[in-house]
């Protein structure tokens, strides 16, 4: 018997797909890290929530504002906010390690080494971070 | 067609959350959501809350960690439904979702910054 595919058709032949799983990122570790990679866009705008309460809050008044700080302390808060800095920084850490690929720097016709690039970057974020936090705790 | 152009301005807000979120929000997270409340560090007063919000170069910068995220979410949230859950049939509701969410969640940061 003749194969279906090698036979000839009028219209685009119809592929075999066979369906995949909706578990298919569980099956192996890297797929799971980029499913893992991919969920922290959810932390990322949990945080923008967090600030956007905040800053309605400020708007609001002082008693607002107790509200709100009295809300970060509560053990829900608190766990969810934890879970999502490790997410977030999952999301710096592939980021940075990615944009060294996505920009490649030329010095004297030679390519700058990714790991040079990715330390910077690093450095750049250890002194923001310092920057920032004083900034963020009122210093 | 309309969607073709701006598919490449969504992923250039899309990288640029993305290097926004990665440089800012671990040291915001970590401050104002973990080590304020468990260690007991006191946050900034009202007063003092406020009067650093309100400065211009503040204000900007908040707009900035408010909406590039939200565009990095909606665009990284989208393809991962798009892949993980294989819904192509809900594409039109996901995408109003994520960049109307987006777009709702920049206008609420105007409206706040403006306010304050």
């Amino acid at each position: 018997m003749k194969p279906r595919a090698l036979a000839h058709t009028p219209y685009h032949p119809r592929w075999y797909r066979p369906r995949v799983s909706t578990y298919w990122w569980l099956h192996q570790w890297s797929y799971a890290r980029f499913v893992l990679r991919e969920l922290t866009s959810i932390f990322v705008a949990w945080f923008v929530l967090l600030t956007l309460f905040g800053l309605r809050a400020l708007e609001r008044g002082p008693a607002a504002y107790a509200a709100y700080l009295a809300w970060l302390r509560r053990p829900t808060v608190v766990a969810i906010d934890a879970i999502s800095f490790l997410f977030v920084l999952f999301h710096a850490v592939t980021w940075f390690s990615l944009a060294p690929r996505a920009m490649v720097l030329r010095v004297g016709g030679k390519r700058v080494p990714e790991k040079v690039i990715a330390g910077a970057i690093y450095a750049v974020w250890v002194v923001i971070s310092v920057v920032l936090g004083r900034f963020l705790l009122g210093g | 067609m309309a969607r073709r152009q701006l598919e490449p301005f969504l992923w250039a807000l899309f990288s640029a959350g993305g290097v926004v979120a990665a440089l800012f929000i671990p040291v915001h997270l970590f401050l104002w959501g973990v080590a304020v409340p468990v260690t007991g560090i006191t946050p900034p007063s009202y007063a003092a809350a406020l009067a650093a919000a309100q400065h211009p170069a503040a204000r900007l910068y908040l707009l900035a960690i408010c909406s590039l995220p939200l565009f990095h979410w909606a665009h990284r949230f989208r393809y991962t439904l798009y892949d993980g859950l294989q819904v192509k049939h809900l594409n039109e509701i996901i995408n109003t979702f994520c960049y109307g969410g987006a777009i709702a969640g920049t206008a609420a940061a105007v409206y706040l910054l403006w306010r304050i």
